[in-house]
């Protein structure tokens, strides 16, 4: 197993050196200039090349790439010139917010998505399979951002149970429970499509699991269903399961960015749609690539677990 | 491995505890405590030291934090004293010396004199400065005319100009002339601008990145103290979620509102607030090549748009129309007697056919949002349609506003006949004279993407900004709008009122026509 992890660590990276080409490339190639965002209408072609010079842009384009990739190395990512503070910083405060959303979201996911799959695939054709397949049908129908947009109507606007938008209250609050009340909406918004997805996978992979023989021999020996179905069945089932779970993963992370918009949330997506539109380079570039390697290392993860349930997949 | 037991009364069991797991929030969300005044801003700030900031989103902020040698008098957009008591100006127009109002001290403590007013210029200024490092400092060319800062007496500062430049006043006034505690520049260096110390009414309190920032009450302010304990700034960047924060009562007061949101707010629980700002909407012309190099043809197309519809239905009622390049908020250097062209679709055919530019294919650069350019899709759809009624085909392309930067700047030769543009100004001199003069062509380094030239309006810019008395170059100003309203390298669209809602607890709220949020008087309960 120890090896096998390496094995994959090792090649993560040339998939992290292609990103930051990649990402670098496209910040470099994308027309409008850091300068010209920043000046706005003030941007003379002058006060641009002064400003350029200012920010360090008039290097060519190769030692850029370096000097970025060098300082990176060295835990160094530079300093953001929209938000003037270092970039890493803001890195770590903006993903540990998105951290909290989309973890929160994808527990909320896996667990609701995995129950309605094995619920309905236990009662299939019954009114709880029915309904449950008609509620997922809709959940994964209604895009993310609209149905967040509807709960702040509904929750925060009308009734006024919930916050509209922030992570803590701006008076008093700033603990768990603050917290919490700041979470449910947006969690609940961002989790609806990758639990329709995940219960769509779960119940066919049940139903499945649930024709093999080795079930038909467990009823057979009178074990208990529940125990067939969340013990022998579920367990099997699993092994299916899993790699939707790390794709959902990466999909509530991403999916994250509009979520973060209409709640205000104080994460990465955000940060990166407002670097991106200020022209804030190394915030863009810095901010991709810590999100890409965490994807990596967290498919790095799925892949063990899977490894771990089903002895076939170690090489 | 024994998971949970999975029977209809467990799946309810859960169900139940879902629900008491969320009736811990019912307990109705806070409301806001008296004393404190809740802003709902439209994006984080990204530095709080004015020399470095170019963003009105940041100004709202600096502005009850620092204070300037000269200030708008309230309601208006003319000069007044501010950290300056009086000052003096040379015959030739090159020689400011201020008279410092004595006994002012910064809010660390360190004093307001004349040592500190040349700290701020020559950090902005001389690259040479040991803390010119804490820059960059876009926005210093608004005193690229200074040639030197010097300290005459404790009290008295002298600033020395390359030529006349008669806006210096109001540069001055503006967030970029700001003045800043050396003291704490030395102490904080590159992070002065998350640690802002200046003379304002407010003194800096805690800046939560994308969360908040929090200003309290100077209790040695030296003017009258302000009328709330605290400030405090949030960053809501969608409108829409801006609006349910202001309807459900999480924040006091909102700016910007989305004019299709204005009818929310028309109820006793909220005011809204109007204020027209020195901001003018229009579509600059290609008058170089291309149907728009004849003027009937300018001409027809100012009298083909109907800007009156763009204003109230497009814009809901939040601009009025315009009528010429400066906008009526520099009330004392607008022309009056200038009325905006008519929506006369007749006359403008007529020109049309006098200039042989009937059926005449044209290009139109439209940029999908960007600093004051409104609602710029719907508005050039609309224009669209306008000259397509006349019988002008308008073909638009479309891009993203820093793109649309990068190709309108540059000149619209070979490329559009037109494109939109909209600019906010502190003085009546700078947009004519960034945009309008033959000097200000985008190969010399101006803004004149259209190439207008008339040498009449080259000279009486020119003699504005070395004028020295505000009578003469109001003057001036006026027959250079009378001029230009004529010649019409633009169409001149809009000028947009800057709105603002606060809710019922807020009180003695006004907005100024600098679009500058000044909080110091404001009370809430």
């Amino acid at each position: 197993m120890g090896s096998y992890i390496i094995k994959r660590l090792i090649s993560a990276i040339p998939v992290l050196l292609g990103i930051t080409i990649i990402v670098f490339l496209i910040m470099a190639m994308i027309p409008g200039d850091p300068a010209t965002a920043i000046l706005g209408s003030y941007a003379t072609p002058e006060n641009v090349a002064r400003l350029n010079r200012d920010l360090g842009l008039d290097a060519p384009l190769v030692k850029r790439y370096f000097i970025w990739l060098g300082n990176m190395l060295t835990g160094d990512f530079g300093r953001s010139y929209s938000l003037n503070r270092p970039v890493l910083d803001e890195i770590t405060e903006r993903f540990s917010a998105t951290l909290i959303l989309a973890g929160v979201s994808f527990v909320l996911c896996s667990i609701l998505g995995i129950l309605a799959g094995v619920v309905s695939a236990a009662r299939q054709y019954g009114w709880a399979d029915k309904l449950i397949t008609l509620t997922v049908l809709v959940g994964i129908s209604v895009p993310s951002f609209f149905l967040g947009m509807m709960m702040i109507l509904l929750f925060a606007v009308n009734l006024r149970w919930l916050p509209v938008s922030g992570m803590y209250a701006i008076y008093g609050g700033g603990d768990l429970p603050d917290l919490l009340r700041h979470l449910i909406m947006p969690s609940l918004a961002l989790s609806v499509v990758a639990t329709g997805v995940i219960a769509r996978l779960a119940r066919s992979a049940m139903l499945e699991v649930l024709r093999q023989d080795f079930i038909r021999t467990a009823r057979a020996k009178g074990v208990p269903e529940r125990r067939v179905i969340m013990g022998h069945a579920l367990r099997a089932a699993m092994v299916s399961i899993i790699p939707v779970l790390g794709i959902q993963a990466g999909f509530v992370l991403s999916g994250s960015v509009y979520i973060e918009i209409v709640f205000q949330w104080p994460g990465i997506g955000r940060m990166l749609v407002d670097a991106i539109l200020t022209r804030d380079i190394l915030l863009v570039q810095g901010g991709v690539v810590f999100v890409a390697a965490c994807y990596v290392i967290f498919n790095i993860i799925v892949d063990v677990a899977q490894g771990m349930l089903d002895p076939r997949i170690k090489t | 491995m024994k998971l949970v037991k999975w029977t209809r009364r467990g799946f309810f069991a859960a169900a139940g505890a879902a629900v008491a797991l969320g009736s811990f929030a019912l307990p109705s969300v806070a409301q806001t405590p008296p004393g404190v005044l809740i802003v709902g801003q439209i994006a984080e700030p990204k530095s709080l030291d004015p020399a470095a900031v170019t963003a009105v989103n940041d100004f709202r902020i600096l502005v009850n934090v620092y204070e300037g040698l000269t200030r708008y008098k309230s309601g208006t957009l003319e000069v007044e004293p501010g950290l300056a008591e009086s000052w003096t100006i040379s015959d030739d127009g090159t020689e400011y010396t201020f008279k410092l109002r004595p006994g002012v001290k910064f809010q660390d403590g360190t004093d307001f004199n004349a040592e500190a007013v040349k700290f701020n210029f020559d950090r902005m200024l001389v690259e040479s400065h040991p803390y010119a490092n804490t820059g960059p400092f876009p926005l210093s060319f608004f005193f690229s005319a200074v040639q030197e800062t010097s300290v005459v007496d404790d009290l008295t500062v002298k600033f020395k100009l390359n030529a006349p430049y008669a806006p210096f006043l109001s540069n001055l006034a503006y967030p970029t002339g700001l003045i800043v505690s050396p003291a704490a520049v030395m102490k904080d260096g590159k992070d002065f601008g998350r640690n802002p110390v200046g003379t304002g009414p407010f003194k800096f309190g805690e800046w939560k990145s994308n969360e908040r920032v929090v200003i309290t009450r100077n209790d040695d302010y030296w003017g009258e103290k302000a009328g709330t304990e605290a400030v405090v700034f949030r960053p809501i960047t969608d409108a829409n979620t801006r609006v349910a924060e202001m309807l459900s009562g999480g924040i006091d007061m909102m700016v910007e509102v989305p004019p299709t949101s204005l009818s929310e707010f028309q109820t006793s629980d909220f005011s809204v607030v109007e204020q027209a700002g020195p901001h003018v909407w229009f579509l600059i012309l290609n008058a170089k090549d291309g149907p728009f190099a004849d003027k009937r043809v300018r001409q027809a197309a100012n009298y083909a748009i109907n800007k009156g519809a763009i204003a109230n239905d497009v814009l809901e009622g939040t601009a009025d129309v315009a009528a010429g390049p400066t906008p009526p908020a520099f009330a004392w250097a607008y022309n009056n007697d200038l009325k905006p062209y008519p929506y006369d679709p007749d006359k403008a055919r007529a020109l049309l056919k006098e200039a042989g530019a009937e059926g005449a294919e044209l290009t139109f650069y439209v940029t999908e949002g960007g600093s004051g350019m409104l609602d710029p899709i719907a508005m050039g759809t609309a224009i669209q349609a306008d000259l397509a009624a006349v019988g002008l085909k308008v073909k638009i392309e479309t891009f993203e506003w820093n793109t649309f930067l990068g190709k309108v700047n540059p000149g619209l030769e070979g490329k559009a006949d037109m494109a939109e543009m909209a600019w906010m100004t502190n003085d009546p001199d700078t947009l004519p004279y960034l945009a309008l003069r033959t000097q200000a062509w985008p190969d010399k380094g101006g803004f004149n993407s259209g190439y207008y030239s008339n040498p009449e309006v080259d000279k009486l810019l020119e003699e504005a900004r070395s004028a020295t008395d505000q009578g003469e170059r109001a003057r001036l100003y006026k027959k250079m709008q009378t001029i230009v309203h004529d010649d019409a390298p633009w169409v001149f669209v809009a000028n947009w009122k800057q709105n603002a809602v606060t809710s019922d607890r807020v009180q003695n709220f006004e907005l100024q026509p600098s679009f500058l949020l000044q909080l110091q008087g404001v009370q809430k309960n």
